[in-house]
Parts: structure tokens; C-alpha cells; sequence
């Protein structure tokens, strides 16, 4: 008997967590979605009324930003896989020995805080930064082009802040290719391209379906970015999220919106796994 | 109490932080007779640490001797009165302060502060919800000092219950070789050489504020038909590509950088920019006028009688002028104080000539302070300005 319980008893503690930092905030979280203002109350005072209308007025009253947040992570996860691919499989193949160095590389970024890399390409992409001057001296954009408070910049930002999170799934995933695997494929007669196509790219697979993951969850939830480097027209989910939790002290919105990011994302990620087709995965 | 003085803000934060907790689980042992409990706990705690006024601040909003680790001001009042004060600099925002505060005062416990800073708006707010005490006017004398731009908020119009820490002015910035002429109306920030290249603040009785007055209506009337213009007239604005964002304090770095060069901003940051940037930027009230709010000193319901004479006795000493004088020469905000002016000349005469600390009655007379809001114009009004905001 004492043995069947050692294992529970060992997964209390994270399940202690689990259900104090995740079920009741999210147990909260659905509580607030469907509260109203109580009438003649103060503001931020409201009452459990279960009026789930407030999805319904929360999305349509938000639509524009919901499809841009999705459309710039879609956007950033793709930049980031056609950045991190041939990355991850120079360090995976061709670094030799500098390998571990050139993980620490990619990795390096994180040493520093999120919110202060993203300010850093504020400046960078400043008008008194060296991108823009150059540029404009070099007649690739107009004088009067910027580049912050633009979508450019925000999506920069976002490829650039979770780069590190599609390196190194697929780093680990190309790692482990084992590489008679390729010479194999050259002895049948395939040339590099159908290697790749064939033998290289179905095996890093997990690589880029968790790769792929990691990045567009948080990105599609991301609001740093764009309050960052965006513009009023450049607002996504996560900023209204915020605005309505903290400046309108709008609550039940704010809930409600959460709840719909939370619903949309998942029902996104389960349509990529399918079609991924890598469950074993997730 | 001397001893007290020499910790850190850091220590005294979690010295108090523990008095606290303590007086919350006070509160909840006593079951049935919680409201008498809670004030035995609240008194118990005023005992606990002494006659000290617990007051929480804003960071960097009071006189500090970086070398000796000191409030000068507050070491001058210790010594003059024998009250002892733990200065606690975790007024970090006004929401959040107030959630954390909020459930503690609707049990009428002890929230751990004797003397709290909000803003105006939130200063009704506390008002509204009873969550306040009135001053006795024999502790503070000095009330007389207060500014006459300031002496009248709709929401407090005798100053019975609050008074201004600090008054800050909102207004145009500008960098001063894209605007050579500088930047006095609306017309002269919505100039060609600012276009994209504009930023007003998140603070929407600043941004529509100031945009209301040269509309020409009346901050202290403003109806929602015309906040609701004013918010229109700003969201043209940002459709059109004329302004570049909608920001808290962060348009300063935007200056800085050269992506902005006009702003709708506050006097304190312009103080600094222009301080640190010789002759770069620049700060005027509007010639329609600026606006004008404040953070303001406030006594708590759950303050014992006793812990509310001895903070009424410290609001009453930053009503000094000498000492207001103090403070401003380190927080560089407008001094809400008459007299300090004058006090200023003995410590810094380059100082009490600002205009952004010590502005002139003319531009006094230019500023105003926006009306008081309903709960229900306060949600409607800020859902508009953050939509205009692209939230």
C-alpha cells in the first residue's frame, strides 16, 4: 500500500501549485468574464450576473486587434523559422567545436531582461539610431520613412525577442539526425535538395512543430511590442487586455477577452498539430 | 527612533510590511466581532511602532541625502516634533495601490498607512467611497499656504480632506530646433515639421484636457459632449499619421531619440529633459491653457485619532514654505505652497526662478484643473480615450 501512495504523495506538491496558481486564477478568470457593473456602484466594483454576453461584445468590439496579433505572430513565427533553420543546423553540423559557443550566443540575449532588449531596438531603429541615417544616405527609404511606431518595427521585435525559443527546439531535434542517416540518402542517388526534403526535414519535425509553438503562443499574446515599438495603429490583444484590466478597470472585458485569446490559440495549435502530424509530440 | 532613522527604506519597507501582516491576521482571528477586533488591531499597531506616521510615497518624491541615506525634511520634522515617520516608497501606481488597500478599508481595518499620496482622480474616488477622514484644521494651519489654482478641486472644494503634495502642470513640449518659434498652440504642434512625429499622454485629463481648451471649453464643467469631441478630434489626429503615440512618462526617451518632436507632456519630465539637454527642449503651458492636477496628501479612514494628529501635524509641516522649498529643490515638481518661492532664493536662486516649479500668476491663471468624475463617466469617459488610443 505504502508504495502505491510514495508516487501521489511526491506529485502533491506540484499539483498544490498547479491548483493554487493556475485552477483558481483560471476558475477566477471565468468567474469575472460574466460579471456586470453593479448599479450606482464605483468603478471597478462588479456583481456576478453570469451575463455571457460580455464574449460576444468583448470580440466584436475587438476584432481588428484580435486578427492583428495573429497575423503578426504568424507573421514573426515564419520569419523566425527561416531565420533559426539554417542556424540551428550550421551550429547542429557544421560548428564542430565552436558549438557550445554559438549556443551560448543565441542564448546570450536572455541574459538580459526582456522589456530592456526590446527598448534597446527602439533606439536602434531610432531616428538618431545608425540604421535609419544609413538607410535614407543610402536611398533604400525616403527621409521621411521611420521605422519605430510602425508594424515593421513590432514584428521585428517580436521575431527577435523569441528567436531563441525556435533555435533550440531545432537545434535539439537536428542534433540528434543521426548523419549515416544522410549519407544513405547521397549512396541512393538524391541530391542535397531531396536530402533535405526527404530525410532532413521530416526528422527535425518536433523540432519545428515545437519550435513553431513556442514562439506564436506567447506572440499572439504578446503586448510589450507594440506598446514598445508600435503605434496606436499597431495595437494588439494583449493591449487591450491591459487597458481594459488597468485603465478602464474594466474587469469582466478583460477577463472575457483572455478567455477568447486562451480559446483561439488552442483551437489554432490542435488545427497545426493535426495537420503537422506529430502528436506524439504534444 | 534615531536608531529607526539610520536603516535603509528597504528595511523600514519590510519592518512595516510585518506590522501589517500582522494586523490583517488580527483581523481575521477575530470572528463575530471582527470590526471592534480590527480596531483594537489597528490601535495595538500605532502602539507597536511608536507615535511613527507610516506614509506612503511615490519613488523619488521627497528630499533625499544620498550620502547619509536620509530625508533631511523628514529628520528636521522628528527632531522638531518628537514624531517619528516611516517613510515607505511603495505608492507605485494608483490602481494598484488601491486594489491592494481596498479590501482592508471596506473592513475598516488597518491597511498599514497612516498618510497615503493619490492622485486626484483617485482622491475622489477614496473621497466618494467614505474611505477618508477630514482634517482637523487647529493641526494644519499652514492649509492657508496652499495655491489658489489649486485650493479648489471639485472633488474636495474646501481642501477638507486632502492637500496637494505635489501639482503637476500639463502642457507642450518641443524640441527646440524642429520648432524654432516653440509650440503655443494647437495649431504650432499639428505643424508640418511634427507630423508622425507627435505624442501625447496616456493621461486622458491632460491629452483631452489640453486639446478641450483650446477648443475653448471649460475643464471644471466639461460635459461628455465635448470630452467626447476632444477624444475625436485625437483619434483624427492619430488616423490622420499625425500623432506618433499615445504614452505614459516614455515620450522623454522619444524625445531624446529624435522620434519625437512635439509632445503633450508633463512639466517635471520637461524640467529634467531640458536640464539634462541644454537649450535642446522646451516646456509651455498652451496659450488656451494648460492643465493642472496633483498628487495629494490623505488621511486613510482606518488612522487611529491618535495617528491622525500626528499626520495631520506632518502635513502641516510640508505646508512650511521653507521646507516646501526643500523638497522642491529636489522633486522639481510645482510646489503647491505660497512662500516657497521666496525660501527657494536663500537655497537656489537659479531655482525659484523656474517656471516650472514657481510659475508665474499668469501662467497660474492659464492652468485648470479638470472636474471631478462619475463612476460611470469615469469607466465611459477612459473606454473612449483608450479606443481613440487604438486599445
Amino acid at each position: 500500500m505504502g508504495k502505491i501512495r510514495t508516487p501521489y504523495l511526491l506529485l502533491l506538491p506540484g499539483f498544490g501549485f498547479l491548483f493554487t496558481f493556475f485552477i483558481l486564477p483560471i476558475l477566477n478568470l471565468a468567474q469575472t468574464s460574466t460579471q456586470t457593473p453593479v448599479g450606482g456602484g464605483d468603478t471597478g466594483q462588479y456583481e456576478q450576473t453570469f451575463r455571457f454576453q460580455n464574449y460576444i461584445d468583448a470580440f466584436l468590439d475587438n476584432k481588428e486587434q484580435f486578427a492583428r496579433s495573429f497575423i503578426y505572430a504568424i507573421i514573426a513565427t515564419i520569419l523566425a523559422l527561416m531565420i533559426s533553420y539554417p542556424l540551428a543546423y550550421a551550429i547542429a553540423f557544421k560548428a564542430g567545436k565552436y558549438k557550445n559557443f554559438l549556443l551560448v550566443l543565441v542564448v546570450a540575449p536572455f541574459f538580459t531582461s526582456f522589456l530592456l532588449r526590446t527598448v534597446a531596438w527602439k533606439q536602434i531603429l531610432g531616428e538618431e539610431g545608425f540604421v535609419v541615417p544609413t538607410l535614407r544616405s543610402l536611398g533604400i527609404i525616403s527621409q521621411s520613412t521611420t521605422l519605430t511606431s510602425t508594424s515593421f518595427a513590432v514584428v521585428m521585435g517580436m521575431t527577435y525577442n523569441f528567436l531563441p525559443f525556435m533555435t533550440l527546439p531545432l537545434y535539439a531535434s537536428i542534433d540528434r539526425i543521426d548523419p549515416r542517416t544522410l549519407e544513405a540518402s547521397g549512396d541512393l542517388y538524391a541530391n542535397a535538395f531531396t536530402t533535405f526534403r526527404k530525410v532532413t526535414l521530416p526528422l527535425s519535425m518536433p523540432g519545428v512543430v515545437a519550435g513553431t509553438l513556442l514562439t506564436f503562443i506567447p506572440a499572439a499574446g504578446d503586448y510589450v511590442n507594440a506598446s514598445i515599438l508600435g503605434s496606436p495603429n499597431t495595437k494588439m490583444i494583449g493591449n487591450v487586455i491591459e487597458s481594459r484590466y488597468f485603465k478602464i478597470v474594466d474587469y469582466p472585458t478583460a477577463a472575457a477577452l483572455s478567455f477568447t485569446l486562451m480559446a483561439a490559440i488552442l483551437i489554432l495549435v490542435t488545427i497545426y498539430i493535426r495537420k503537422a502530424g506529430t502528436e506524439e509530440l504534444v | 527612533m534615531a536608531k529607526k532613522h539610520s536603516l535603509s527604506p528597504e528595511a523600514r519597507s519590510i519592518i512595516n510590511s510585518r506590522v501589517s501582516r500582522r494586523a490583517v491576521l488580527a483581523g481575521i482571528g477575530g470572528v463575530g466581532a471582527a470590526g471592534a477586533l480590527a480596531a483594537c488591531g489597528s490601535s495595538g499597531d500605532s502602539a507597536s511602532s511608536g507615535n511613527a506616521v507610516r506614509w506612503g510615497n511615490w519613488p523619488l518624491y521627497l528630499d533625499f541625502d544620498s550620502d547619509k541615506k536620509t530625508y533631511p525634511t523628514l529628520d528636521k520634522f522628528t527632531a522638531s516634533t518628537g514624531i517619528d515617520v516611516n517613510y515607505l516608497e511603495d505608492y507605485n501606481d494608483n490602481d494598484e495601490f488601491f486594489g491592494k488597500v481596498q479590501a482592508q478599508l471596506k473592513l475598516k481595518q488597518d491597511i498599514g498607512y497612516d498618510l497615503v499620496c493619490p492622485t486626484d482622480w483617485m482622491a475622489a474616488r477614496w473621497i466618494r467611497l467614505g474611505y477618508s477622514q477630514k482634517f482637523d484644521a487647529a493641526n494644519i494651519p499652514n492649509k492657508v499656504n496652499i495655491l489658489d489654482a489649486l485650493a479648489t478641486p471639485s472633488y474636495d472644494a474646501k481642501r477638507e480632506q486632502t492637500l496637494t503634495w505635489q501639482g503637476i502642470m500639463g502642457g507642450f513640449g518641443w524640441n527646440t530646433a524642429k520648432n524654432p518659434k516653440g509650440v503655443h498652440t494647437l495649431d504650432d504642434l499639428f505643424a508640418p515639421q511634427n507630423k508622425g512625429k507627435i505624442i501625447v499622454l496616456t493621461e486622458m485629463r491632460d491629452t483631452i484636457g489640453v486639446i478641450l481648451r483650446a477648443q475653448g471649453v471649460d475643464l471644471s464643467t466639461v460635459t461628455e459632449d465635448q470630452f467626447m469631441n476632444g477624444v475625436d478630434f485625437m483619434a483624427k489626429k492619430i488616423a490622420d499619421g499625425w500623432i506618433r503615440g499615445v504614452k505614459g512618462n516614455e515620450y522623454a526617451q522619444d524625445l531624446t531619440s529624435g522620434d519625437a518632436t512635439a509632445v503633450i507632456g508633463w512639466s517635471g519630465d520637461m524640467f529634467i529633459l531640458a536640464s539634462e539637454n541644454a537649450g535642446k527642449f522646451d516646456f509651455a503651458i498652451p496659450e488656451s491653457g494648460g492643465t493642472l492636477s496633483g498628487d495629494n496628501m490623505m488621511i486613510p479612514s482606518t488612522v487611529s485619532a491618535e495617528a491622525k494628529a500626528n499626520a495631520e501635524k506632518l502635513i502641516n509641516w510640508y505646508y512650511d514654505p521653507a521646507i516646501a522649498a526643500e523638497v522642491a529643490a529636489y522633486v522639481n515638481y510645482l510646489t503647491p505652497v505660497k512662500g516657497a518661492q521666496a525660501e527657494m532664493e536663500k537655497i537656489n536662486p537659479d531655482l525659484a526662478k523656474s517656471e516650472y516649479i514657481f510659475p508665474s500668476d499668469a501662467t497660474l491663471k492659464n492652468l485648470s484643473v479638470f472636474r471631478a468624475l462619475t463612476p460611470a463617466e469615469e469607466t465611459k469617459w477612459s473606454e473612449a480615450f483608450q479606443k481613440a488610443s487604438g486599445n
